[in-house]
């Protein structure tokens, strides 16, 4: 398994990619960057989007779409959270 | 009524008023990026745009980037009226090839043609009057009642109406500003000037 620096760097990638942040580089999200309205500036689409990342790249489903409001605070709490749930 | 400025944007050129604005040799969306930059349009989401709410958000802000007065313009009395073939196959199509793996949200928004027209009024913050007519051709006596229609009724007094298309990923737009108050430059909105300007062909 990969350490959390990695993932963290995999996941800024795949945000951008999959969330068409085509201005943005991963040198440009901070780790604790919050993701949505301020900071990245995500929509409730972006959320959905990132519902489907979540699933397709890593096999994990959010149980609630509450619990996606703590997950998706930041590329840190998202890699916490894959940590904790991948393989499960 | 009258046209104040109009806009023609085909693969490859963005033209306005009848002077190039933008040119360039790539082809579809990259064609479309480019042409963002190039104009300075300044709006992050236009990347996770669909290629029809590109050629909008391009061909609109073409149209309006000298004006000084937007902010005079009411929200309410401000609208569009937009017309194509292909709806919105080309976002279906793709919304459908990559529901095959998982649906994706971002996709699915964009498979209504009128989405276009959210996506603008949204960025200009137009609120008025808003419609969009499948057709064939573009029909500019259709247009030209509706829109009438629509400031006649005093329900308008600024709108942005014309043709806008995407097929094989290949943009189509024209797009006319047609104002309620006098212009010194404004041509007479009427079905021969829209069908005039759409019909030139600017060495596409």
């Amino acid at each position: 398994m990969e350490n959390k620096q990695e993932l963290v760097q995999r996941l800024k990638e795949q945000i951008i990619k999959q969330l068409k942040l085509e201005d943005k580089k991963p040198e440009d999200i901070g780790d604790h960057d919050p993701m949505f309205v301020e900071g990245l500036g995500l929509d409730s689409i972006d959320a959905l989007e990132l519902i489907v990342l979540l699933q397709q790249e890593y096999n994990i489903k959010l149980k609630s779409a509450e619990e996606g409001q703590d997950v998706f605070r930041s590329i840190d709490t998202m890699a916490d959270y894959i940590l904790e749930h991948e393989g499960k | 009524m009258q046209i104040t400025s109009a806009v023609i944007v085909r693969e490859g050129i963005v033209v306005k008023d009848a002077s190039v604005v933008f040119r360039s040799t790539e082809t579809g969306s990259a064609f479309l990026n480019a042409a963002y930059e190039a104009l300075e349009v300044m709006y992050p989401r236009f990347y996770k745009m669909d290629l029809l709410s590109k050629t909008g958000t391009v061909a609109v802000d073409a149209l309006l980037k000298e004006r000084t007065d937007l902010e005079h313009w009411r929200p309410e009395d401000t609208g569009m009226v937009l017309s194509n073939r292909n709806a919105s196959i080309e976002a279906d199509v793709q919304y459908l090839e990559a529901s095959k793996a998982y649906p994706s949200p971002a996709l699915f928004v964009y498979t209504l043609p009128n989405i276009v027209i959210g996506e603008i009024s949204i960025r200009y913050q137009f609120k008025g009057e808003n419609a969009f007519f499948i057709s064939e051709t573009f029909d500019a006596d259709w247009m030209h009642w509706y829109v009438t229609d629509l400031m006649q009724r005093h329900l308008l007094k600024v709108c942005i109406c014309g043709w806008i298309d995407v097929m094989d990923e290949r943009p189509e737009a024209c797009l006319f500003l047609v104002e309620q108050a006098p212009s010194a430059t404004g041509q007479h909105f009427t079905v021969e000037n829209l069908r005039s300007i759409y019909n030139k062909n600017y060495g596409k």
